[in-house]
């Protein structure tokens, strides 16, 4: 009997899982050596179900390091880099799409706080 | 599990009987289910037990008040922490059907709710987690101030504060400045 | 200003003390995220997509000026640098580590701040007008019986755990500015035929996914039993709120399922058991809570000096003044409406920076106070009239004095995909495009009115079922669509929008509501209808041929 999430998770093309991490909040991605990545360069890319099941139980066996694990799609770029797959994770990668208030530079060129 | 019993650990007389269970136990106390209870309703009578009772969250806790007079314990049940329906009805056995006996916090019951079971009437609890039952203490001193009037019998704030200088005798520190304008 | 006393403060430091107790054990693993989470957000702690937000009550829209300077230090020291204001009378920070939170409570809680009960499933703040306690319309001063609420509601032990959240705001004027009729509870105060004060009571309004105007259940309710219905509404909420789908959780669905009058039979059913007991609101009582709101030291002022005749020759001075400026009930005062909308900007944003100059001219110009509204603008709600010239060239060199008030720039917009978890698509960079296309000030004070509210998702906190223009944002393939409503409205004449026709792509937005205002320019009767009333004079259809012929 699969376990619900196993049912409902449908891969089409690469995918990675991510987190926030829960010290702080940051967007996290869970890494091929069963860590955590503040960087989606990092992270373990897959291409079918029972692999991004198994990074997703893997993220989902300690709970204080990241929360809320999910698959979310990326995109393979050329000589291997990763990309977000989608607007939500792009902004989650990027940060958000104007200038910050008080600032005249958008969010994304801003260095982490 | 642990029980505790207005604040101090004790020894559960009550054997929890569960609804698949063939027999009852003789000649001690048995907690059970509305169902259960109901079928043995008879049985229970003659056999001189004390019998405890779990009330469903779904059905109005007005409904138990026939049963009352036969019951040693109630318990009410959180199916998860974040189902409040037991606190209602918990006020109600207590404030309005007048239920002196002993009331019981069962099921999904962990530290960062056991004041609020207290301040609605549970004087038992059976905490899921060891841990929580060790600072059952810690949790009961939480907080000292209490805003609302519950059948606890503590005073509202909005009255306790009655009689006491209202203004600016109140504001000394510095950071209230502001508010004080 | 309500003044906190010695209760408060300890009842705060614990709360404070608890929570950072709470963080202990969930960084620790003593808590699972399951069991922390209601805990945080009880907290007004959310985890958002880029870091925490916490979220800080403003109770009945009311700050001191030490109060918005301890929120500027909490953005710089926590934060980015700024804020932003919510349709909810709350302000939110986005980018605070979980770490950083217990401390950054504390350093609030000095000051009577703090984030209770801005979310989870209990009574959150409770809100109502921003102009309470100044404007000449209202019957009473509504903050006295919001902050009776906000005691009653702190921490209640029956009604931590309800089957949703649960919002109650409340207006004293006939002139609604505080959404009374799509909230969860919506109390009117008023006046009935003998003078006395009480409250209609409306249940069962919200917006969200299934959005409802709220329903009358009770005409007249005397102002001291206001607590005692309340509880009467809330335990028949508790008990019978649906909990088997969090979609159908909201008092709206019971209310809707079961009848207003069906409803309304059980609270009265049960406020027959209780009205007369603990909860009942003696005048010694009501007058003590009275006694602790501290009024402004009104002068004797001139109703027009000549420091405001002098200063309406600016003509920059009198635009902001006609748009900004409001009736204050003390002859020789003002009502001053500072836009937190700059052209571009995003709504309900401030920088430290800003918030640091509006409490400086709050204490120089306004006895100390300032007022949030759902609109996410602040207000200064007690400034002498003869002072307006000299507030306003400072607002303007902080860019706080953008005259667009109420204007088609004056957006309400949720947070949207940018920061929040749950939504679908962006709502402050469609803001920002409009505001921008919208820029000519001539222009704007030629449309009028008008209302622009944006959702990034069906769950509505930019209340776009009741904008005048009402933007939601949906997803379609992984692409960002928006569909359309007209003829919202959100006050004492609350309705929803309807649908104007297919949604529209993210580009196309801002042209399409271009669209919309030149068929109102040219469907209205006259430059006096308003935008609001020739929608509901001609219904959308007008409208839609228009705008979709083009599209």
């Amino acid at each position: 009997m699969a376990a619900p999430q196993q049912q409902k998770l449908k891969v089409n093309g690469p995918v990675a899982v991510t987190a926030n991490r829960l010290s702080d909040g940051a967007v996290v991605w869970r890494t091929a050596e069963g860590s955590w990545s503040t960087a989606l360069a990092d992270a373990a890319v897959v291409t079918t179900a029972p692999e991004a099941i198994a990074l997703l139980e893997g993220a989902h066996k300690r709970d204080t390091d990241a929360v809320g694990a999910y698959v979310a799609p990326v995109i393979l770029g050329d000589n291997g880099t990763i990309l977000p797959g989608n607007l939500r994770e792009r902004i989650r990668v990027n940060g958000v799409t104007f200038a910050l208030p008080g600032s005249d530079t958008p969010a994304s060129t801003l260095p982490a706080a | 599990m642990p029980l505790i019993e207005n604040g101090k650990l004790v020894e559960d007389r009550f054997i929890r009987v569960a609804d698949e269970d063939e027999t009852l136990p003789a000649s001690t106390p048995v907690l059970l289910s509305l169902d259960r209870f109901l079928k043995e309703e008879e049985a229970l009578k003659s056999a001189n037990v004390e019998v405890g009772l779990i009330w469903p969250n779904n059905k109005p806790i007005a409904e138990i008040a026939p049963y009352l007079p036969r019951l040693a314990l109630v318990a009410l049940n959180f199916p998860t922490f974040r189902d409040g329906r037991a606190y209602s009805q918990a006020r109600l056995l207590r404030e309005r059907l007048g239920w002196k006996g002993p009331l019981r916090a069962v099921g999904n019951v962990l530290r960062d709710q056991f004041l609020i079971m207290a301040r609605s009437g549970f004087d038992q609890i059976v905490p899921v987690k060891p841990a929580d039952a060790q600072a059952f203490d810690a949790a009961m001193h939480s907080y000292t101030v209490f805003y609302q009037p519950t059948g606890d019998g503590r005073k509202s704030l909005l009255r306790a504060r009655l009689g006491r200088s209202a203004t600016r005798a109140d504001d000394n520190g510095s950071s209230d400045r502001g508010a004080a304008a | 200003m309500y003044v906190y006393d010695e209760f408060d403060r300890a009842f705060l430091a614990e709360r404070v003390a608890d929570f950072r107790d709470q963080v202990e054990r969930r960084l620790s693993g003593a808590l699972s995220e399951d069991e922390f989470k209601p805990l945080r957000l009880m907290n007004g702690v959310y985890l958002q997509l880029h870091a925490y937000m916490l979220r800080i009550a403003i109770p009945y829209g009311t700050l001191s000026s030490d109060q918005l300077r301890r929120m500027a230090h909490v953005a710089r020291v926590y934060d980015r640098g700024y804020g932003h204001f919510t349709t909810r009378q709350n302000i939110q920070f986005n980018w605070i580590k979980l770490e950083d939170l217990p401390q950054a409570m504390a350093d609030l809680g000095e000051v009577g701040v703090h984030g209770i009960q801005t979310s989870g499933n209990c009574i959150r703040n409770v809100t109502t007008d921003q102009w309470a306690g100044a404007t000449p319309e209202e019957f009473d001063d509504p903050r006295i019986w919001a902050e009776i609420l906000r005691q009653y509601s702190t921490f209640h032990p029956e009604f931590t755990y309800l089957p949703r959240k649960f919002k109650i705001a409340i207006t004293a004027a006939p002139k609604d500015r505080a959404a009374t009729k799509v909230h969860d509870v919506g109390l009117r105060l008023h006046r009935n035929e003998d003078g006395e004060l009480g409250f209609e009571v409306l249940v069962g309004g919200g917006l969200g996914r299934t959005p409802f105007v709220g329903k009358s259940i009770r005409p007249f309710l005397p102002v001291r039993h206001v607590l005692s219905y309340i509880e009467a509404i809330m335990r028949v909420y508790n008990q019978f709120g649906r909990r088997d789908n969090i979609y159908k959780a909201r008092i709206k669905i019971l209310v809707h399922e079961i009848g207003a009058e069906a409803f309304a039979q059980a609270v009265e059913a049960e406020w027959a058991n209780i009205r007369d007991g603990a909860l009942k609101l003696t005048d010694e009582i009501i007058d003590d809570i009275r006694a602790r709101f501290l009024y402004p030291d009104f002068a004797a002022l001139e109703a027009e000096p000549a420091e405001l005749k002098a200063a309406l020759e600016d003509p920059r001075f009198a635009t902001w003044y006609r748009n900004s400026v409001h009736k204050h009930k003390v002859p020789g005062y003002s009502i001053v409406t500072i836009s937190l909308k700059p052209v571009g900007a995003p709504p309900g944003d401030a920088t430290a920076d800003q918030m640091d100059v509006v409490a400086d001219l709050a204490d120089a110009y306004a006895f100390h106070e300032i007022r949030v509204g759902h609109e996410q603008n602040l207000c200064l709600p007690n400034v002498a009239t003869k002072d307006l010239p000299e507030l306003w060239r400072q607002l303007d060199a902080a860019e706080l004095a953008t005259p667009n008030v109420n204007h088609i720039s004056d957006i309400i917009a949720c947070p949207g995909l940018d920061y929040c978890a749950l939504a679908n698509a962006r709502a402050i960079p469609v803001a920002q495009e409009i505001s921008k296309r919208f820029a000519d000030l001539d222009r704007s004070r030629g449309i009028g009115r008008l209302h622009v509210n944006i959702s990034g998702c069906i769950n509505a906190c930019g209340h776009h079922h009741v904008g005048h223009i009402g933007i939601l944002g949906v997803e379609k393939n992984g692409q960002e669509f928006y569909q359309i409503t007209l003829g919202g409205r959100a006050d004492e004449h609350a309705q929803l929008g309807t649908l104007l026709g297919p949604a529209v792509s993210y580009d196309q937005v801002p042209g399409l509501i271009e669209d919309i205002v030149d068929a109102y320019l040219e469907l209205r009767s006259s430059p006096k209808e308003l935008f609001i009333d020739t929608v509901h004079r001609l219904g959308v259809e007008p409208f839609k041929e228009r705008v979709y012929a083009t599209h």
